[in-house]
């Protein structure tokens, strides 16, 4: 703690994620050189998200805000969840996927 | 925004006045985080519609220079992280030393950027009229392609092509052209929002760049200390936010489909 309350986090925590993020920028691009199907992009984005929570909880100090901010933080992801969650489910839901279908309807494309 | 520290009338203490400002830095961080989630909402609904064309666009960037911007994004939050600390603990000298640092290493990003832009103006894969995803593979000693990786790159590009035409016969269209219009059309849809996407990004590390100018200066007079230094740390989780942003650009855009390649 700091003269006037606020938390300071630490250079040796600061480089302790900076190693964290390099090792784990390295490992996501190994991983996607190697084939698992459609697990690549399940493994890529969990690692993004582990580096994505390091740099929020501890580069902005996320773990430290007071609860007020830490609420800001989560609201931001919970409306992304919805933009995201929302729009695919309707999108996967409605869409017949033509492209995958064996005898596609007749349509007419307009080459100009 | 208060500019020397002093406690303004609505506040009861400088802690509060410092909390208001971070908490209003954070919900601006939350209208960007929706502003970013349009575009990578786009992409995935066009990823999972274009599945093989964004696969094989994917591979024409440069991985390399992906992964080196990656990791000068990185050690740029870390000196960032570092300038906060240097104000929190009024270590007054260092505090522009390492916000010069961020700035360098923001401007290396950019520049590699650069590299990478011209680039992928030089192998026809700017969205538009001169748009051609069988450049390289047709002219591959302008794009310094050759050996396995050539051979790799026109054998996808072919396969995708037979892929379309065979959609398109399914689709009863006879014209020969149908197979390589649609995977054009396709994987500028992937360099469309590349660009958007890459493009937006680094408009935010421009404008980043401009505030770590503004920073520098108000450092070096001395403005910042334990007691003030709302701007350093505000800008400082501007300039984290425009790094977690890139953190999932660099798979979407660089990674997708290597494992295919």
């Amino acid at each position: 703690m700091s003269e006037n309350g606020h938390h300071v986090v630490s250079p040796k925590i600061y480089a302790t994620i900076l190693a964290a993020l390099l090792i784990g920028t390295f490992v996501t691009v190994q991983a996607a050189k190697i084939d698992l199907g459609p697990w690549n992009i399940v493994l890529a984005m969990t690692i993004a998200v582990i580096k994505m929570s390091l740099v929020i909880l501890f580069f902005m100090h996320g773990k430290y805000s007071p609860r007020r901010t830490q609420l800001v933080i989560i609201s931001g992801f919970f409306w992304l969840a919805i933009m995201l969650g929302l729009t695919l489910t309707d999108y996967k839901a409605r869409h017949p996927e033509p492209s995958r279908v064996a005898n596609p309807p007749a349509i007419v494309i307009d080459r100009a | 925004m208060h500019r020397t520290g002093e406690l303004y009338g609505q506040y009861k203490t400088l802690d509060q006045q410092k909390e208001t400002a971070t908490f209003g830095m954070w919900i601006f961080l939350v209208t960007e985080i929706l502003f970013f989630g349009g575009l990578f909402l786009t992409y995935t609904i066009n990823r999972h519609e274009f599945p093989t064309a964004f696969g094989i666009a994917g591979n024409m960037l440069d991985l390399n220079l992906g992964f080196g911007n990656t990791i000068v994004l990185i050690a740029s939050s870390f000196t960032m992280a570092m300038s906060v600390w240097s104000a929190q603990t009024s270590r007054k000298k260092a505090i522009p030393v390492w916000l010069i640092a961020t700035l360098a290493l923001g401007s290396v990003f950019l520049g590699i950027k650069v590299v990478e832009y011209k680039q992928k103006f030089d192998h026809h894969l700017v969205p538009g009229y001169h748009f051609d995803v069988t450049y390289c593979s047709n002219n591959p000693s302008a794009c310094g392609l050759s050996g396995k990786e050539l051979e790799d790159e026109r054998k996808e590009v072919r396969e995708y092509i037979e892929a379309e035409k065979e959609y398109a016969k399914q689709l009863g269209l006879s014209d020969p052209s149908a197979g390589i219009a649609a995977v054009n059309a396709h994987a500028q849809l992937y360099f469309s929002l590349y660009f958007g996407m890459t493009g937006l990004h680094a408009l935010h590390m421009i404008v980043g760049a401009g505030l770590l100018l503004w920073l520098i200066v108000q450092s070096l007079k001395g403005r910042f200390d334990a007691n003030y230094n709302t701007p350093v740390e505000n800008i400082g989780l501007y300039w984290h936010f425009v790094d977690i942003v890139w953190i999932f650009l660099f798979p979407l855009l660089y990674l997708i489909n290597r494992h295919l390649a």
